[in-house]
Order: structure tokens, then sequence, then C-alpha cells
């Protein structure tokens, strides 16, 4: 049964004292009912008050941490089904896969190549977030030999895959303290992983067949351990993604505990480029770890753009840093054009401007993410702004030349920014689909 | 314990809409397209319908592609020098199940051809291929307010795809559409409200709902792809709970948009980071589709077929039958 706000604050003990990061108590308390902060941020609430509370202000998807220190990444924390219902939190972590079956140059190779899959994108440093090992070889030494192969070399956190408790209890000995991700706790062998888990403070993958089955076992894995993941045990895309929709839908509709945990999913077609696409799937609809063995760089990059997307708040229109921009091979003399720091008005002239083969500058000046109207409406972009921007920008030392191209949605603009700036103003088209044709008539 | 399954009460569904018409149906297609149908969220077959597949229209210009990545011209070569050529290799060797092509010649600037030169490039293109056509204006509003009457009254019964239908210029191809028994792509721009207050306007002209698909507008992957995205998710959600106005099948233009990227184009030799090029340039294109279809997406435009091929893999996985 959900509580209100008021209904927490009359168990909170009242003192103000700010700690949670609230001004006040009941600040807190109306953070708690919407599912915004977390009971143990208080440092005073007392036990009864967190038994009452407990589960009213638990989230529906629990918080679950994987890795140590640079490597440490987090699942679940989720509060919606729909992004723009409010926003979905903590990207999909991307798990390339190695099987133990590889061994000394061969293994050694595949790890530095899946260590390497990290990128440069719009200004932002992303990678994958995990190494998976999978004991295929059935064997424990085997898997501990790779394991090891892998702790010496990675950056990044991993995910043990073996349903054999002696494999995965070698395995632990080597990275347990890297807080690898254990993948199975299983009907059979639950007791002893998580006595492993425990022991090494690791996060467990529970592994069920179907939705009943898994949370059957959760309930019985969660009396004694709760740093957990689910694995519902489906592999086929239409199926799993049905399961993923139903776990996520009855967590934060139904507060089902059972299901109130990390879901990861695996991406098993044969191709790489299937698995890419599979995964893409996955990212959208749920799942908060997923395991491929795609290795290419030209395949992880597209699902790094894709967690990007999903993942990016709604509420907050994306930006790009606002700087000079040089597109193509630029000289003194190139032409410039300014536009919004909105990152689509950004990169849709861009690409125009990239197409008309001109080389160019772009000023990309900080509108806070708004568009050309309604930076302009909002005062934002004109002619004050835009002179402050180009005498801090340092284009006056960039160019030659003391021409600028503005929006024709902004032609109004024009003397207030030639007389602020002191530059000459061209009006460009209202859309950025005539600046192919524009570019060639002027600049060409 | 039985898990205790919820699920959705849909009240409302997309509307069913073809595309084509055979011979008895006053047209010379050798196939007829449905699309729409839907009355659950995307691919959750426990709580509803998905009676017609997503399907795939092959993107084809009415000029040679100059600009288009080496990746996406080298696919059908020559043949993309004549749209009847390039047409019937994308629908024998590279999966589409219809053709959008778009008739760029007509604008003054790339070509200038007249709507007498365009009737004749749809004609060759009808002529070449059995699958149902869209026809594409320009995107200049005068010129195409000639081409596109001047291909609906000449194609009369195919029951093309005509567009683009937008807030500021919908009249013309709207009515043109109706007296020759054509069905329209509605554009709106990555705004449901616009998207909505057109299809409003176009259906009060008299056009049935089911000659109407919307296209909502997108963006390609990491450039957008999250406001299509949800604009998609909003649509389907607003048509499941009954608003009649949203529930129409819908367009996207993937490979347009994904070919755009930066991250489709560059070569490895530029941005070692990234990868090989070609192979980064296709999963860009079918990545962007592959999401667009967890959000609703009925027809994907694409360019590439091996992209294609991989979001034609991806439809026949998530249509299995799948229950809880």
């Amino acid at each position: 049964m959900a509580l209100t706000g008021l209904d927490i604050f009359k168990l909170l003990p009242k003192k103000n004292c700010k700690e949670c990061e609230q001004p006040t108590c009941l600040a807190f308390a109306m953070a708690l009912a919407n599912a915004k902060t977390a009971l143990d941020k208080c440092p005073y609430v007392s036990e009864a008050a967190k038994e009452a509370l407990g589960g009213a202000s638990a989230p529906p998807i629990k918080l679950v941490k994987v890795g140590t220190l640079g490597s440490e990444r987090e699942m679940g924390d989720e509060v919606v089904l729909f992004r723009h219902d409010k926003a979905f939190y903590h990207p999909t972590l991307l798990a390339v896969e190695i099987s133990d079956t590889l061994s000394g140059a061969e293994l050694e190779a595949k790890v530095k190549k899946v260590n390497e899959l990290a990128f440069e994108r719009v200004g932002q440093s992303v990678s994958i977030d995990m190494m998976a090992v999978r004991n295929d070889s059935g064997n424990a030494d085997a898997f501990a030999a790779a394991v090891k192969a892998v702790a010496d070399v990675t950056c990044f956190a991993t995910v043990l895959i073996t349903e054999d408790v002696v494999a995965m209890e070698k395995a632990l000995a080597i990275i347990g303290s890297q807080k690898p991700l254990i993948h199975a706790a299983t009907e059979a062998n639950w007791e002893k992983m998580v006595e492993l888990a425990k022991k090494y403070e690791a996060p467990l993958v529970v592994k069920g067949n179907g939705l009943d089955s898994t949370a059957d076992l959760v309930e019985k894995v969660a009396a004694s351990y709760k740093e957990l993941v689910i694995d519902l045990g489906t592999r086929q895309l239409s199926q799993s993604l049905a399961e993923i929709t139903q776990t996520r839908r009855l967590a934060i509709k139904k507060k089902f505990r059972p299901f109130g945990y990390p879901v990861i999913a695996f991406a098993t077609s044969e191709s790489p480029r299937d698995q890419v696409i599979e995964a893409a799937a996955y990212i959208t609809k749920y799942a908060s770890v997923v395991v491929l063995k795609a290795d290419e760089k030209s395949q992880l990059l597209p699902l790094t753009a894709l967690k990007m997307n999903i993942f990016s708040d709604p509420q907050k229109p994306s930006q790009v840093e606002p700087k000079v921009n040089a597109i193509g091979a630029v000289t003194p003399d190139s032409p410039v054009y300014v536009t919004t720091n909105f990152a689509l008005t950004y990169y849709t002239v861009e690409g125009e401007v990239s197409a008309s083969k001109v080389p160019s500058y772009i000023l990309a000046c900080p509108t806070d993410g708004t568009s050309v109207l309604t930076a302009w409406a909002a005062g934002k972009f004109n002619g004050d702004k835009i002179t402050e921007f180009i005498k801090a920008c340092g284009i006056e030392e960039t160019v030659k030349h003391r021409n600028i191209v503005i929006p024709g949605h902004v032609a109004v603009i024009k003397g207030a920014l030639e007389e602020k700036s002191g530059w000459k103003v061209l009006v460009g088209p209202a859309e950025a689909s005539g600046i192919n044709a524009f570019a060639k008539a002027n600049f060409a | 314990m039985p898990v205790q399954i919820l699920k959705e009460r849909n009240s409302g569904k997309i509307t069913s809409v073809t595309l084509g018409a055979t011979a008895e149906q006053g047209g010379t297609r050798a196939c007829t397209i449905t699309v729409g149908g839907e009355s659950s969220l995307p691919w959750l077959h426990f709580e509803g319908e998905t009676p017609n597949k997503p399907v795939v229209a092959v993107e084809v210009l009415d000029r040679y592609p100059e600009e288009w990545n080496d990746a996406v011209k080298a696919t059908y070569g020559d043949a993309m020098k004549d749209a009847a050529a390039w047409a019937k290799a994308a629908v024998e060797c590279g999966g589409a199940d219809l053709i959008y092509l778009r008739l760029q010649s007509a604008d003054p600037e790339l070509g200038a051809s007249t709507p007498e030169q365009c009737v004749a490039t749809v004609k060759k293109v009808l002529a070449a291929v059995g699958v149902p056509v869209a026809v594409i204006g320009c995107g200049i509003d005068e010129v195409d307010n000639k081409v596109i009457p001047a291909v609906a009254e000449a194609c009369a019964g195919e029951n093309l795809l005509l567009g683009l239908a937008t807030t500021e210029n919908y009249n013309t191809i709207v009515a043109a559409a109706m007296v020759h028994k054509h069905t329209v792509i509605a554009q709106s721009p990555l705004d449901i409200n616009m998207c909505k207050q057109l299809n409003i306007l176009i259906t009060e002209m008299g056009i049935p709902a089911d000659r109407i698909i919307v296209d909502p507008s997108i963006g390609g992957l990491g450039y957008g792809l999250e406001y299509a995205y949800s604009v998609g998710e909003r649509a389907r959600i607003g048509s499941l709970q009954g608003d009649k106005m949203l529930a129409l099948p819908t367009i996207g233009t993937v490979g347009f948009e994904a070919w755009k990227a930066k991250e489709a184009n560059v070569g490895a030799d530029e941005f070692p980071g990234w990868g090989d090029q070609a192979e980064r340039g296709i999963l860009w294109e079918a990545v962007t589709a592959a999401s667009l279809l967890q959000s609703g997406l009925d027809i994907l435009v694409m360019r590439h077929p091996e992209a294609i091929a991989l979001v034609k893999k991806n439809v026949a996985d998530l249509m299995t039958p799948s229950s809880l």
C-alpha cells in the first residue's frame, strides 16, 4: 500500500537536519513518496519507522552495483515504464562475452581487443561496461585461467558465467574483490552461490526459467541476500521481451517484490550483427545488462549511441558544447555560421554545412539547448548574446574576415548584431535544408 | 506460486491500411500490402494482435544520388542511374516490400523535371515492379502541387502512397489522392499534437482514415532518435486508449536519417577509433530501424540491403508468438 508524503512525514524524526540533502523533513517525505530518494539517506530514522516505511519507501526496482572504483556501474532503480513519463536513469550495461575455451595468445588478444571498446563521440567518452567470461569448457581450472587473464588486463567490471559452484569459487578467488556480477544462482545451486556472493559482497544473478519459477527462486534467495539481478532464462526475443516487460510492469505498477531487481538479457543470435540488433531491442525495453559476443568497434559504437539516446532526460534538451566547430579543411578565409547549441539544431546545421562541401566554421552559441526561435524569443540568441559569444569563443583570432551567417528565422537581429559586434551579417536560409544552395551561391 | 500477470485492456487499435491495388481492384500491382491493425504496445502478443508485420520500403530516387555514401551506392551500382532499374533491383535482391520513389529531379536545382517527365518515371517504375509504390515530391510545395496531382491522375486506381501532405500544404495532394483513389502520407515535425491536428485537417476533407499513413518524422540514431521513439510510444499509447486521430500506421525515413550521421559516413582512416565504416554505416541504419520497431513504426524506408536483411530477421523474431 503506497503511503502519502504526510503519512511518511509522521514517522520521520522532524529534525530538519538537511543531511538527506532535502531542505526539510517534509520535503524528504514528499521525495520518498515519489520514489525520488531512499530512506537510508536519513541518518536518524528509527528502526520502528524503517520497519513501517520499508515497503513503501523502497524504490520499485532496487539499485544494484557491480565493479569497483573506475569500473563501478549501477543497475536498476528505474521508476517508469515509458521514458516520456519521467526518464530512464541507469543505462543498460553492455557486456561483451569471452569464452574460456580460448587460451594463451588467442585469449590475450581477445581480452585486449574487448578492452579497447571505448569511443569518443559527440564530445563524450563512452565505452562498453563489462567483460563477461563464460565457462564453455566445463572445466573449473580453464575458467579460472580465463578469468585470471581478464583480471590482469581489464579496465571493466566482469560477469562470471558458470553454474558450477567449484568453477565460480575458483574464479572469485581471483577476481572477487572487484565485485563481479555472478551468473548464476539456479534452483540447483542457489544456496552455495548465495554464500559465495555474500563472502565477496558481489551482486548475484538469479536465473529461473520463465516468470513463475524465477519469481519463486528470487523470493527464496532474497530472504538472505538482496544484491540481485534477474535472468528469466528465456532467450527467444519476442518471448523474452514479453517477460521482461511484464517483470518491469509488475515491479513498478504493483510493487511486486520478487521482480524489484534489475534484469539481465542475452543476445544469442549466431551472427554478431544480429546480436547487435537484438541488443538494441533490449536497450529500449528494460534490460539493465545485455550480454553479447559481437566485439568490433563498428558493432558496439551504434549501441553506445542508442544508450545515450534512450537514457537521455526527456525534460532536458540535449546540448552541444558552446564552441567554434571547424567543418572540413578550414582556412582563415572560411565562412562562419552561427546557430544555437540545441543538439538537434546544431547537428542538422552541421550535416548540411558538411554536405555543402564548403569548409566552414559553425559557432554553437550557448542558448541552454533551445532551438533558434525559442532562444531568440527568450533573449538568448540576439545581437548582444551572439556578440558576447563572438568575442569570447576565439573566432576573431581564427578567421581573417568579419562575415557571419545567421539563421533566416532571426533576420530581424541583423542590424543589432552588426552594430554590437562589428561583423557583417549575411542572412542565411530559414531552414537548414537551404544551406547547401546558399553555400553554393555565396561561397563556392 | 504462479505470478499474477498484469494485462492492459486496450479499447483502441491502429487502423489497417492497404497499399497498392491489383487488377481486380483497379490497379496493376501483383500484390498489395496491409499495415497497421495492432491492438497492443509493440510486440506484446500476450495482450493484443499484431496482424500485419512492419514492412520495408526501399528509397529510390529519380536521379543518381551522387552525395550518398559509397557503401550504399556500391549496392546497386549503375542500376541507380535509372529509377526503374533501381526499383527492380531493390525488389529482386534488396528486400523491398514496396518502393519509396522520391521525385527529386522535379526540384529546379536538381534537374527541373516537368510533371510529364515525372509521370513517365512513375509509369516506368510501376511497369518494372509488382509491389506497391509510394511517390514523394521534391519538397518544394509549388512544384509538388503540380507533380503529385499529375501522377495521381495518370496512375488512377493504383492506390499509390502519395506525399508529403504537411500542415502548410495538404489540400492539393489529399484532393488528388481522393479523386484518383490513392493513399496519402501526412507528415508532421516530431510533435504529437501537430501530428494529430494534421490528421484531423486531412480527414475533414473527407478522405477515409484507412487512406492515411502518418510520417511523424524521425531522428536517426545518435541524433534525435529518442524524440522519435517517444513520439511513437505516445502515439501508440494514445491510439490504444481510443484516440482515432492518432491510430494510423506510421512511416519513417530510417535510411535518410541514419546515413546523415557522421558515424555512418566517416572512414576508418579518419576515425580509427570507430572501426570499419561500411559495417558501422549498415548497423547505424539497422539499429535506427530496430529501435523504432520497438516504439511502433510500421513502414521503414531504408537504403542498404544488408541493413534491410538484419531488420527483416529482427521482424521475424519479433513476430514469433509469445505467451504469458
